[in-house]
């Protein structure tokens, strides 16, 4: 019985399952019989807390505690709870996790782990092969073979840049190794509405101990560093035990495993600046400085942490390494496309129906995520476009959904991968506010170093801020443009110079609704909210609930008669929107 | 004056530079570990006292605006006490679009106070937080470690007393955040 608790499934309630369940083995004598295994989150996150029952992989979602005896009961007699099962809404029934639409054109090299491995036991993780890829690499000693494999791979980096892993690893194995030299693994997942890393990190520690170790033997490096961010403390409980066990097992520290091969790994914790995540402002922290950049060159690759020459990978690229080594380089190649080797992990998250995390072969469409896994819409609005890559990111509308992902394609349609966060968007989000969302994200995370950026962001923000309050003209637009391509040309680091990518690419796609919100002076998603008014149209029975929750009083009438709102006193909290069973208030 | 300052007994919080010191000798490491000692002190006193932070730079033989720079920079850290229960609104992308911004202003509303602002009487602070990272479930809430997903409006007031009840319940109480004055652990 697997019962997936990372913090997804537990703000879903999973950790009631998993006691319900030891409860009824204990008390019913059970456990030679049944036996639950936690683990990190397997993906499908709107579906939690769920069971998976092992050998057939039967698939329970959103179970309740109370379910959990009767579950128990059916495991153990060999039948299949039907009334429990997920069903498709033409009332067909899933019976086996591979039979969900949600799954079945996934291809999960690295979250199908999640689903065998307990994170918080080494000895579950060297029960599935873990750290056998390291154990003979060792053995067999040719630390030019890894660097030829991980080449060969044409793995290029997950975190959302792009470059190619074993072209950087070269670069720091041909650094001379007077004093030492570094490996990092950035977990500063600072893209909202990205959360691979957070997974993996929680379901599977000891997979990023691995690629580190094999990376420090390609590579020379003497010591790691994984940074992670404060946001995920489950991520940083999971790792910090992993490398206690690590280190237990002498898979860590000096003479790693009786071979003469030393790596001594720490870990470091972010405490909440987005830029951090841009490698050199992440090096600063962790030497215990203030997260700003510098100028590049000098590359980290040359003089990086402590001025030593070091080697950044994102968790993901990390957690591919393993499986790289394991099945070889020609293996992995044969998933993707050309120059886009491998899976992806992508968040699909916003009004979709899927939400969770989805890992799929480079090169799939736009088309084959959000509508086949992702299984459409989440209401009955339709979807307007999806977000990737997050503040450095833009919007692509559903006309260009056709577009196969890869690092390049996303570039040319305005936006980035990133790390791998997907927010679709549906008739009820105004691209207006979500450009001036980000705008607002990044004036408050640009660490000021640059005026072009500190001042640019703000400036644009301010712009948005006007045309979202029905004040803007057309020349905002242009000057708005004529900003954002500043701010990319004149700033430094990654971060301004990809700031003005929610502005650029909102307004190429989405340019009518920017003249809709100045010229007409209406927010057509309803979002605005100094250009929208509730009103109550005649669904209303009178049953008086938006009366009860509206905190100023502005909701008026007789009971089981039409209610009306007064728009002076309304403050467009959307309150009484939320409450109202009869789909009676409009927003106009 | 550092030197007038660190050698007092204590201050007016009932901090004693002992305390502090025990919390750096835990979290120094051969390099920095500034940031992991800033941590631990926010962590046992719910934010950064100025005499804290005097301490640090002088045992890091750093410059005092050195450290205030870094207490500063970062979002974790607080210069000003926080209230008993934190109320911790996630504003990521994927929380926004879902009505995020709505449930912060309920809170707001609801306790007569800004996001980033605490209560008078020392009870709740709100915050906002860039991307908690579970973001299938937006939006989320986070009051004392326990997280509320999927939010709506008219639950806001339900949390707010929720958090309430938890005082009497030990479970819960020894992963809330100690109350200025408490003694450090060793």
């Amino acid at each position: 019985m697997v019962i997936p608790a990372g913090t997804c499934g537990q703000a879903s309630g999973a950790n009631d399952l998993i006691a319900a369940a030891e409860k009824e083995i204990l008390l019913c004598g059970l456990d030679k019989n049944i036996r639950v295994r936690v683990t990190g989150c397997h993906g499908f996150c709107e579906m939690e807390p769920s069971v998976l029952i092992e050998p057939d992989n039967t698939f329970y979602p959103q179970v309740k505690p109370d379910d959990i005896p009767r579950l128990i009961k059916a495991v153990l007699d060999g039948k299949i709870l039907e009334d429990l099962l997920l069903v498709s809404e033409e009332g067909k029934k899933y019976y086996h996790q591979n039979d969900l639409p949600f799954y079945q054109t996934q291809v999960r090299s690295i979250l199908a782990a999640h689903e065998k491995i307990d994170p918080l036991s080494i000895a579950n993780y060297i029960e599935n092969d873990g750290y056998s890829a390291i154990a003979e690499v060792l053995e067999n000693g040719a630390p030019e073979a890894i660097l030829a494999e991980v080449k060969n791979s044409n793995l290029r980096g997950r975190g959302g840049a792009g470059f190619p892993t074993g072209k950087k690893w070269e670069m720091l194995a041909n650094q001379s190794n007077g004093s030492g030299k570094y490996l990092i693994c950035n977990a500063d997942e600072g893209d909202p509405g990205a959360y691979m890393d957070r997974s993996v990190l929680e379901g599977n520690p000891h997979s990023i101990i691995e690629g580190m170790l094999l990376g420090a033997y390609a590579t020379g490096a003497t010591a790691g560093v994984i940074y992670v961010r404060k946001e995920y403390p489950l991520a940083i409980k999971h790792l910090e035990l992993a490398l206690t066990q690590a280190a237990e097992y002498g898979l860590l520290g000096d003479d790693i495993l009786g071979k003469g091969f030393s790596f001594n790994l720490s870990l470091a914790k972010g405490a909440g600046a987005f830029v951090c995540g841009e490698e050199t402002a992440l090096i600063r922290s962790i030497e215990g400085k203030m997260g700003e950049p510098r100028q590049r060159p000098p590359f980290p690759i040359t003089k990086g942490l402590y001025r030593k020459p070091t080697a950044i990978n994102n968790v993901e690229t990390w957690a591919n390494i393993p499986i790289i080594i394991r099945q070889g380089a020609k293996k992995f190649t044969g998933v993707g496309t050309r120059n886009n080797s491998g899976t992806k992990i992508f968040s699909l998250v916003g009004k979709i129906k899927n939400t969770g995390l989805v890992e799929v072969p480079m090169g799939i469409t736009l088309k084959e995520i959000i509508y086949g896994i992702g299984g459409g819409p989440s209401a009955k609005a339709k979807i307007k476009a999806v977000q990737t890559g997050g503040p450095s990111g833009g919007c692509i509308p559903t006309a260009r959904f056709d577009l196969a992902i890869d690092y390049d394609s996303l570039v040319d349609a305005g936006s980035i991968m990133g790390s791998g966060g997907m927010i679709v968007m549906d008739e009820h989000t105004c691209m207006v506010d979500v450009a001036k969302y980000f705008m607002a994200f990044l004036k408050d995370e640009s660490c000021g170093k640059c005026f072009t950026c500190r001042k640019g962001t703000q400036r644009m923000y301010e712009l948005l801020e006007d045309i979202s309050q029905g004040k803007g003209t057309l020349k905002h637009l242009e000057l708005l443009k004529e900003l954002a391509e500043v701010v990319k040309d004149t700033t430094m680091c990654g971060l301004g110079q990809t700031a003005s990518n929610p502005v650029l690419s909102t307004l190429r796609y989405f340019r009518d609704e920017y003249l809709a919100h100045i010229e007409k002076q209406q927010c057509p998603a309803g979002v605005c909210k100094a250009l929208i008014t509730y009103s109550i149209n005649e669904n209303c029975t009178g049953c008086g609930m938006c009366v009860s929750v509206c905190s100023e009083e502005a909701i008026s009438g007789l009971r089981k008669q039409r209610y009306k709102i007064d728009s002076d006193k309304c403050i467009k909290c959307g309150t009484c929107k939320g409450v109202c069973k009869f789909e009676a208030i409009e927003v106009s | 004056m550092i030197k007038d300052i660190t050698q007092s007994e204590a201050t007016e919080d009932g901090i004693t530079d002992k305390q502090i010191d025990a919390l750096i000798a835990k979290h120094q490491t051969d390099r920095n570990g500034v940031i992991d000692i800033l941590e631990a002190i926010q962590a046992s006193y719910g934010y950064l006292p100025p005499h804290a932070l005097r301490i640090v730079a002088k045992k890091m033989n750093r410059s005092l605006v050195d450290i205030y720079g870094v207490a500063t920079f970062y979002q974790a850290f607080s210069l000003r006490p926080k209230g008993k229960h934190r109320i911790v609104v996630c504003l990521g992308t994927a929380c926004h679009v879902r009505g995020a911004p709505a449930i912060v202003e309920e809170f707001e509303r609801q306790l007569g106070i800004k996001a980033g602002e605490t209560t008078p009487d020392m009870k709740y602070t709100l915050e906002t937080v860039n991307c908690l990272g579970a973001c299938a479930l937006g939006p989320i809430v986070v009051v004392d470690e326990r997280y509320y997903s999927k939010v709506i409006p008219t639950q806001v007031r339900d949390i707010i007393n929720n958090s309430h009840s938890g005082d009497r319940d030990t479970a819960d109480s020894h992963q809330q955040q100690k109350t200025i004055g408490e003694a450090v652990p060793s």
